[in-house]
Protein backbone atom coordinates (compact mmCIF):
# COMPACT_ATOMS: atom_id res chain seq x y z
CA UNK A 1 0.00 0.00 0.00
CA UNK A 2 1.19 3.53 -0.80
CA UNK A 3 2.44 5.45 2.25
CA UNK A 4 3.68 9.05 2.63
CA UNK A 5 6.45 10.46 4.77
CA UNK A 6 5.40 12.65 7.69
CA UNK A 7 6.73 13.94 11.01
CA UNK A 8 5.31 12.89 14.35
CA UNK A 9 5.78 15.52 17.06
CA UNK A 10 5.21 14.53 20.69
CA UNK A 11 5.17 17.32 23.24
CA UNK A 12 4.93 16.32 26.90
CA UNK A 13 4.07 19.42 28.88
CA UNK A 14 2.43 20.67 32.07
CA UNK A 15 -1.34 20.41 32.04
CA UNK A 16 -1.74 24.12 32.79
CA UNK A 17 -0.11 24.86 29.43
CA UNK A 18 -2.29 22.52 27.37
CA UNK A 19 -4.68 25.13 25.98
CA UNK A 20 -1.87 27.58 25.28
CA UNK A 21 0.06 24.93 23.37
CA UNK A 22 -2.87 23.65 21.32
CA UNK A 23 -3.83 27.27 20.56
CA UNK A 24 -0.30 27.95 19.33
CA UNK A 25 -0.36 24.80 17.20
CA UNK A 26 -3.65 25.80 15.59
CA UNK A 27 -2.18 29.26 14.99
CA UNK A 28 0.76 27.58 13.21
CA UNK A 29 -1.62 25.83 10.83
CA UNK A 30 -1.72 22.41 12.49
CA UNK A 31 -5.04 20.89 11.51
CA UNK A 32 -5.12 18.02 13.96
CA UNK A 33 -3.60 16.81 17.20
CA UNK A 34 -4.34 14.38 20.00
CA UNK A 35 -4.03 15.13 23.71
CA UNK A 36 -3.19 12.16 25.93
CA UNK A 37 -3.18 12.01 29.73
CA UNK A 38 0.18 11.20 31.31
CA UNK A 39 0.16 8.93 34.37
CA UNK A 40 3.61 9.38 35.83
CA UNK A 41 7.20 10.05 35.00
CA UNK A 42 10.61 11.15 36.12
CA UNK A 43 13.11 13.60 34.69
CA UNK A 44 15.29 16.60 35.35
CA UNK A 45 12.56 18.18 37.49
CA UNK A 46 12.11 15.08 39.65
CA UNK A 47 9.52 12.33 39.95
CA UNK A 48 5.91 12.95 39.18
CA UNK A 49 2.73 10.88 39.43
CA UNK A 50 -0.86 11.62 38.53
CA UNK A 51 -2.04 9.77 41.65
CA UNK A 52 -2.90 12.09 44.48
CA UNK A 53 -2.80 15.35 42.60
CA UNK A 54 -5.04 17.91 44.22
CA UNK A 55 -4.55 20.65 41.67
CA UNK A 56 -3.77 20.98 37.99
CA UNK A 57 -0.48 22.57 38.96
CA UNK A 58 1.52 19.37 38.72
CA UNK A 59 -0.42 17.50 36.03
CA UNK A 60 1.18 16.61 32.71
CA UNK A 61 -0.30 15.87 29.28
CA UNK A 62 1.12 14.77 25.98
CA UNK A 63 0.13 16.50 22.75
CA UNK A 64 0.79 14.42 19.66
CA UNK A 65 0.51 15.71 16.11
CA UNK A 66 1.50 14.38 12.72
CA UNK A 67 2.35 16.87 10.01
CA UNK A 68 3.92 17.18 6.58
CA UNK A 69 7.74 17.54 6.84
CA UNK A 70 7.70 21.01 5.25
CA UNK A 71 5.54 22.37 8.10
CA UNK A 72 7.78 21.13 10.90
CA UNK A 73 9.81 24.30 11.47
CA UNK A 74 6.71 26.50 11.74
CA UNK A 75 5.21 24.09 14.28
CA UNK A 76 8.37 23.85 16.36
CA UNK A 77 8.79 27.63 16.49
CA UNK A 78 5.18 28.05 17.68
CA UNK A 79 5.53 25.26 20.22
CA UNK A 80 8.88 26.46 21.52
CA UNK A 81 7.47 29.90 22.31
CA UNK A 82 5.01 28.19 24.68
CA UNK A 83 7.13 25.44 26.22
CA UNK A 84 10.48 27.26 26.50
CA UNK A 85 10.23 28.09 30.23
CA UNK A 86 8.28 25.01 31.26
CA UNK A 87 8.90 21.42 32.32
CA UNK A 88 8.48 19.10 29.34
CA UNK A 89 9.94 17.26 26.40
CA UNK A 90 9.59 17.92 22.66
CA UNK A 91 10.36 14.94 20.46
CA UNK A 92 10.23 14.63 16.63
CA UNK A 93 10.27 11.29 14.81
CA UNK A 94 9.82 10.20 11.21
CA UNK A 95 6.66 8.31 10.41
CA UNK A 96 4.54 7.30 7.46
CA UNK A 97 0.84 7.86 6.90
CA UNK A 98 -1.66 6.40 4.51
CA UNK A 99 -3.70 9.49 3.64
CA UNK A 100 -1.33 12.42 3.09
CA UNK A 101 -4.10 14.90 2.33
CA UNK A 102 -5.23 14.73 5.97
CA UNK A 103 -2.02 16.29 7.25
CA UNK B 1 -4.99 27.95 77.47
CA UNK B 2 -6.77 24.96 79.00
CA UNK B 3 -9.78 25.75 76.86
CA UNK B 4 -7.68 25.83 73.70
CA UNK B 5 -6.11 22.48 74.60
CA UNK B 6 -9.53 20.97 75.29
CA UNK B 7 -10.87 22.25 71.97
CA UNK B 8 -7.78 20.98 70.16
CA UNK B 9 -8.14 17.58 71.82
CA UNK B 10 -11.82 17.37 70.82
CA UNK B 11 -10.93 18.42 67.30
CA UNK B 12 -8.11 15.90 67.06
CA UNK B 13 -10.41 12.97 67.78
CA UNK B 14 -13.17 14.13 65.42
CA UNK B 15 -13.93 11.82 62.46
CA UNK B 16 -12.85 14.58 60.09
CA UNK B 17 -9.34 15.00 61.51
CA UNK B 18 -8.91 11.26 62.09
CA UNK B 19 -9.84 10.60 58.45
CA UNK B 20 -7.16 13.07 57.39
CA UNK B 21 -4.68 11.41 59.78
CA UNK B 22 -5.50 8.01 58.29
CA UNK B 23 -4.75 9.26 54.78
CA UNK B 24 -1.56 10.93 55.97
CA UNK B 25 -0.37 7.81 57.81
CA UNK B 26 -1.23 5.56 54.86
CA UNK B 27 0.74 7.77 52.47
CA UNK B 28 3.74 8.04 54.78
CA UNK B 29 3.69 4.24 55.23
CA UNK B 30 3.66 3.96 51.41
CA UNK B 31 0.32 2.11 51.36
CA UNK B 32 -1.32 1.81 47.95
CA UNK B 33 -4.56 3.25 49.35
CA UNK B 34 -5.92 5.76 46.83
CA UNK B 35 -9.16 7.61 46.13
CA UNK B 36 -9.78 7.47 42.36
CA UNK B 37 -9.20 10.85 40.72
CA UNK B 38 -12.77 11.09 39.42
CA UNK B 39 -14.21 10.18 42.83
CA UNK B 40 -12.09 12.84 44.56
CA UNK B 41 -13.29 15.37 42.00
CA UNK B 42 -16.92 14.36 42.63
CA UNK B 43 -16.44 14.71 46.39
CA UNK B 44 -15.00 18.21 45.99
CA UNK B 45 -17.87 19.23 43.67
CA UNK B 46 -20.35 18.02 46.29
CA UNK B 47 -18.63 19.90 49.12
CA UNK B 48 -18.35 23.16 47.15
CA UNK B 49 -21.98 22.97 46.06
CA UNK B 50 -23.22 22.17 49.57
CA UNK B 51 -21.20 24.87 51.32
CA UNK B 52 -22.07 27.48 48.68
CA UNK B 53 -25.76 26.61 48.74
CA UNK B 54 -26.03 26.70 52.53
CA UNK B 55 -24.22 30.06 52.60
CA UNK B 56 -26.66 31.47 50.06
CA UNK B 57 -29.65 30.22 52.06
CA UNK B 58 -28.26 31.89 55.17
CA UNK B 59 -27.95 35.21 53.33
CA UNK B 60 -31.51 34.81 52.02
CA UNK B 61 -32.68 34.35 55.62
CA UNK B 62 -30.81 37.34 57.03
CA UNK B 63 -30.84 39.69 54.05
CA UNK B 64 -28.08 41.67 52.36
CA UNK B 65 -26.57 44.52 54.32
CA UNK B 66 -23.63 46.93 54.22
CA UNK B 67 -21.57 44.58 56.37
CA UNK B 68 -21.61 42.02 53.56
CA UNK B 69 -19.98 44.49 51.17
CA UNK B 70 -17.47 45.64 53.78
CA UNK B 71 -16.54 42.05 54.66
CA UNK B 72 -16.00 41.24 50.99
CA UNK B 73 -13.78 44.30 50.71
CA UNK B 74 -11.88 43.32 53.85
CA UNK B 75 -11.34 39.84 52.37
CA UNK B 76 -9.90 41.33 49.17
CA UNK B 77 -7.61 43.67 51.14
CA UNK B 78 -6.42 40.84 53.41
CA UNK B 79 -5.72 38.64 50.41
CA UNK B 80 -3.73 41.42 48.73
CA UNK B 81 -1.72 42.43 51.81
CA UNK B 82 -0.98 39.08 53.47
CA UNK B 83 1.48 38.05 50.71
CA UNK B 84 3.58 41.15 51.45
CA UNK B 85 3.76 40.12 55.10
CA UNK B 86 4.43 36.50 54.18
CA UNK B 87 7.16 37.51 51.76
CA UNK B 88 9.06 39.53 54.36
CA UNK B 89 8.61 36.87 57.04
CA UNK B 90 9.71 34.03 54.79
CA UNK B 91 12.78 35.87 53.51
CA UNK B 92 13.78 36.69 57.08
CA UNK B 93 13.11 33.24 58.52
CA UNK B 94 14.46 31.03 55.75
CA UNK B 95 16.67 33.17 53.55
CA UNK B 96 14.69 31.91 50.55
CA UNK B 97 15.40 33.56 47.20
CA UNK B 98 13.11 36.31 45.98
CA UNK B 99 11.40 34.30 43.21
CA UNK B 100 10.40 31.32 45.35
CA UNK B 101 9.55 33.53 48.33
CA UNK B 102 7.16 35.58 46.18
CA UNK B 103 5.55 32.42 44.78
CA UNK B 104 5.06 31.06 48.31
CA UNK B 105 3.74 34.43 49.52
CA UNK B 106 0.99 34.34 46.89
CA UNK B 107 -0.26 31.05 48.35
CA UNK B 108 -0.53 32.53 51.85
CA UNK B 109 -2.71 35.45 50.76
CA UNK B 110 -5.10 33.16 48.94
CA UNK B 111 -7.24 30.56 50.70
CA UNK B 112 -7.82 26.85 51.17
CA UNK B 113 -11.50 26.13 50.68
CA UNK B 114 -11.15 22.71 52.36
CA UNK B 115 -9.81 24.36 55.53
CA UNK B 116 -12.78 26.74 55.34
CA UNK B 117 -15.21 23.81 54.95
CA UNK B 118 -13.58 22.05 57.93
CA UNK B 119 -13.95 25.22 60.03
CA UNK B 120 -17.65 25.53 59.13
CA UNK B 121 -18.09 21.91 60.14
CA UNK B 122 -16.43 22.57 63.52
CA UNK B 123 -18.71 25.60 64.01
CA UNK B 124 -21.78 23.52 63.19
CA UNK B 125 -20.70 20.85 65.66
CA UNK B 126 -20.23 23.53 68.32
CA UNK B 127 -23.62 25.10 67.54
CA UNK B 128 -22.04 28.42 66.58
CA UNK B 129 -23.68 30.38 63.76
CA UNK B 130 -21.71 32.37 61.21
CA UNK B 131 -22.57 34.89 58.52
CA UNK B 132 -23.60 32.94 55.40
CA UNK B 133 -21.84 35.36 53.10
CA UNK B 134 -18.45 34.18 54.35
CA UNK B 135 -18.64 31.76 51.43
CA UNK B 136 -18.60 34.73 49.04
CA UNK B 137 -15.70 36.22 51.01
CA UNK B 138 -13.80 32.95 50.50
CA UNK B 139 -14.33 33.21 46.74
CA UNK B 140 -13.25 36.88 46.74
CA UNK B 141 -10.01 36.04 48.55
CA UNK B 142 -8.74 33.57 45.94
CA UNK B 143 -7.28 35.93 43.34
CA UNK B 144 -5.91 39.23 44.81
CA UNK B 145 -2.96 37.40 46.39
CA UNK B 146 -1.80 36.28 42.96
CA UNK B 147 -1.56 39.92 41.86
CA UNK B 148 0.49 40.75 44.95
CA UNK B 149 2.87 37.84 44.30
CA UNK B 150 3.36 38.99 40.71
CA UNK B 151 3.98 42.54 41.90
CA UNK B 152 6.65 41.24 44.28
CA UNK B 153 8.27 39.43 41.36
CA UNK B 154 8.13 42.48 39.10
CA UNK B 155 10.23 44.40 41.65
CA UNK B 156 13.08 41.91 41.15
CA UNK B 157 14.87 40.69 38.03
CA UNK B 158 12.48 37.89 37.12
CA UNK B 159 9.52 38.39 34.85
CA UNK B 160 6.11 36.85 35.25
CA UNK B 161 4.22 35.61 32.24
CA UNK B 162 0.68 36.97 32.27
CA UNK B 163 -1.96 36.73 29.57
CA UNK B 164 -5.71 37.16 29.32
CA UNK B 165 -6.17 33.39 29.38
CA UNK B 166 -4.52 33.19 32.78
CA UNK B 167 -6.82 35.85 34.21
CA UNK B 168 -9.84 33.99 32.90
CA UNK B 169 -8.53 30.76 34.45
CA UNK B 170 -7.91 32.45 37.81
CA UNK B 171 -11.20 34.34 38.03
CA UNK B 172 -13.38 31.66 36.48
CA UNK B 173 -11.71 28.54 37.82
CA UNK B 174 -14.19 25.73 38.39
CA UNK B 175 -14.11 25.95 42.19
CA UNK B 176 -14.98 29.65 42.24
CA UNK B 177 -17.73 29.28 39.63
CA UNK B 178 -19.29 26.37 41.52
CA UNK B 179 -19.00 28.01 44.93
CA UNK B 180 -20.42 31.36 43.81
CA UNK B 181 -23.02 29.70 41.58
CA UNK B 182 -24.30 27.46 44.40
CA UNK B 183 -24.27 30.49 46.73
CA UNK B 184 -26.48 32.42 44.29
CA UNK B 185 -28.82 29.43 43.86
CA UNK B 186 -29.11 29.18 47.65
CA UNK B 187 -29.75 32.90 47.91
CA UNK B 188 -32.49 32.82 45.25
CA UNK B 189 -34.25 29.69 46.47
CA UNK B 190 -33.80 30.31 50.20
CA UNK B 191 -35.06 28.02 52.95
CA UNK B 192 -37.69 26.52 50.65
CA UNK B 193 -35.00 25.44 48.20
CA UNK B 194 -32.93 24.01 51.02
CA UNK B 195 -35.86 21.97 52.32
CA UNK B 196 -36.13 20.33 48.90
CA UNK B 197 -32.55 19.07 48.85
CA UNK B 198 -31.45 19.07 52.48
CA UNK B 199 -31.42 15.28 52.68
CA UNK B 200 -28.69 15.44 50.02
CA UNK B 201 -26.61 18.42 51.03
CA UNK B 202 -26.99 18.58 54.82
CA UNK B 203 -27.11 15.06 56.29
CA UNK B 204 -24.33 13.40 54.25
CA UNK B 205 -22.06 16.46 54.40
CA UNK B 206 -19.75 15.35 57.21
CA UNK B 207 -19.39 11.82 55.86
CA UNK B 208 -18.40 13.15 52.46
CA UNK B 209 -16.01 15.61 54.12
CA UNK B 210 -14.37 12.66 55.95
CA UNK B 211 -13.76 10.84 52.66
CA UNK B 212 -12.45 14.00 51.02
CA UNK B 213 -10.08 14.63 53.91
CA UNK B 214 -8.92 11.02 53.72
CA UNK B 215 -7.88 11.85 50.15
CA UNK B 216 -6.32 15.14 51.26
CA UNK B 217 -4.32 13.22 53.87
CA UNK B 218 -3.03 10.90 51.15
CA UNK B 219 -2.15 13.86 48.94
CA UNK B 220 -0.47 15.75 51.78
CA UNK B 221 1.50 12.67 52.87
CA UNK B 222 2.74 11.96 49.36
CA UNK B 223 3.54 15.66 48.95
CA UNK B 224 5.59 15.56 52.16
CA UNK B 225 7.56 12.57 50.89
CA UNK B 226 8.23 14.18 47.54
CA UNK B 227 9.05 17.55 49.04
CA UNK B 228 11.39 16.19 51.68
CA UNK B 229 14.58 18.19 51.44
CA UNK B 230 12.92 21.08 49.60
CA UNK B 231 12.39 23.04 52.82
CA UNK B 232 14.83 24.14 55.49
CA UNK B 233 13.84 24.54 59.14
CA UNK B 234 13.23 28.25 58.63
CA UNK B 235 10.71 27.55 55.86
CA UNK B 236 8.93 24.88 57.92
CA UNK B 237 8.75 27.30 60.86
CA UNK B 238 7.28 29.88 58.51
CA UNK B 239 4.61 27.36 57.46
CA UNK B 240 3.60 27.01 61.11
CA UNK B 241 3.92 30.68 62.11
CA UNK B 242 2.30 32.34 59.09
CA UNK B 243 -1.18 30.83 59.74
CA UNK B 244 -1.10 32.40 63.21
CA UNK B 245 -0.03 35.75 61.76
CA UNK B 246 -2.72 35.55 59.07
CA UNK B 247 -5.27 34.46 61.66
CA UNK B 248 -4.38 37.48 63.81
CA UNK B 249 -4.87 39.79 60.79
CA UNK B 250 -8.23 38.13 60.15
CA UNK B 251 -9.17 38.62 63.80
CA UNK B 252 -8.41 42.35 63.67
CA UNK B 253 -10.46 42.72 60.47
CA UNK B 254 -13.36 40.74 61.95
CA UNK B 255 -13.38 42.89 65.10
CA UNK B 256 -13.37 46.09 63.02
CA UNK B 257 -16.27 44.72 60.98
CA UNK B 258 -18.18 43.53 64.06
CA UNK B 259 -18.58 39.97 62.78
CA UNK B 260 -20.20 37.29 64.92
CA UNK B 261 -18.03 34.73 66.73
CA UNK B 262 -18.58 32.24 63.91
CA UNK B 263 -17.82 34.85 61.25
CA UNK B 264 -14.66 35.82 63.13
CA UNK B 265 -13.50 32.19 63.21
CA UNK B 266 -14.13 31.85 59.49
CA UNK B 267 -12.33 35.08 58.54
CA UNK B 268 -9.41 34.04 60.77
CA UNK B 269 -9.38 30.61 59.11
CA UNK B 270 -9.49 32.11 55.61
CA UNK B 271 -6.65 34.50 56.43
CA UNK B 272 -4.65 31.69 58.03
CA UNK B 273 -5.05 29.18 55.23
CA UNK B 274 -2.88 28.80 52.16
CA UNK B 275 -4.00 27.90 48.66
CA UNK B 276 -2.95 24.63 47.04
CA UNK B 277 -5.29 24.59 44.05
CA UNK B 278 -5.78 27.94 42.32
CA UNK B 279 -2.48 29.65 43.13
CA UNK B 280 -0.14 26.74 42.28
CA UNK B 281 -1.78 26.44 38.86
CA UNK B 282 -1.43 30.20 38.27
CA UNK B 283 2.21 30.12 39.43
CA UNK B 284 3.07 27.29 37.05
CA UNK B 285 1.89 29.47 34.16
CA UNK B 286 3.18 32.85 35.33
CA UNK B 287 6.34 31.78 37.18
CA UNK B 288 7.47 28.40 35.85
CA UNK B 289 10.97 28.95 37.29
CA UNK B 290 9.60 28.90 40.86
CA UNK B 291 9.95 25.47 42.48
CA UNK B 292 6.51 23.83 43.01
CA UNK B 293 7.99 21.43 45.58
CA UNK B 294 8.58 24.41 47.86
CA UNK B 295 5.19 26.10 47.67
CA UNK B 296 3.10 22.94 47.48
CA UNK B 297 4.94 21.24 50.35
CA UNK B 298 4.59 24.35 52.50
CA UNK B 299 0.91 24.99 51.84
CA UNK B 300 -0.28 21.39 51.62
CA UNK B 301 2.24 19.52 53.74
CA UNK B 302 2.81 22.00 56.57
CA UNK B 303 0.14 24.71 56.84
CA UNK B 304 -2.92 22.65 55.84
CA UNK B 305 -2.36 19.89 58.46
CA UNK B 306 -1.52 22.54 61.07
CA UNK B 307 -4.73 24.45 60.44
CA UNK B 308 -6.84 21.32 60.35
CA UNK B 309 -5.54 19.89 63.62
CA UNK B 310 -4.49 22.83 65.81
CA UNK B 311 -5.21 26.04 63.91
CA UNK B 312 -9.01 25.86 63.77
CA UNK B 313 -9.40 25.10 67.52
CA UNK B 314 -7.01 27.97 68.28
CA UNK B 315 -8.98 30.39 66.07
CA UNK B 316 -12.23 29.23 67.67
CA UNK B 317 -10.93 29.64 71.23
CA UNK B 318 -9.40 33.07 70.50
CA UNK B 319 -12.55 34.29 68.73
CA UNK B 320 -14.72 33.11 71.62
CA UNK B 321 -12.44 34.79 74.14
CA UNK B 322 -12.32 38.08 72.22
CA UNK B 323 -15.93 38.33 71.08
CA UNK B 324 -17.36 36.76 74.22
CA UNK B 325 -19.31 34.28 72.06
Amino acid sequence: MQTHKAKRVEITIEQVMENRLTGALRGAGVTGYTVLPVRAGSGKSGEWSRAGQVSRAEGMVQVVCIIRPDRLDTLLEAAFAVVERHIGVVCVTDCEVLRAERF
Amino acid sequence: MTEILALAADNLISPIVLSFALGLAAALARSDLAIPEAAAKALSIYLLFAIGFKGGVSVADHGIDLKLGLTLLAGVVLSALLPLLAFGLLRTMSGMDRLNAAAVAGHYGSISIVTFVAATSVLESSGIAAEGYMVAVAAAMEAPAILSALWLISRGESKARMDSGLWREILLNGSIVLLVGAFLIGMVTGAEGLSEIDSFIVAPFKGVLCLFLLDMGLVAGRGMQKGRGALNMGAVSFGLLMPLVGGAAGLVAALLLGLSTGGTVLLMTLSASASYIAVPAAMRVALPEANPSIYLTLSLGVTFPFNLTLGIPIYLAVAQAVTGG
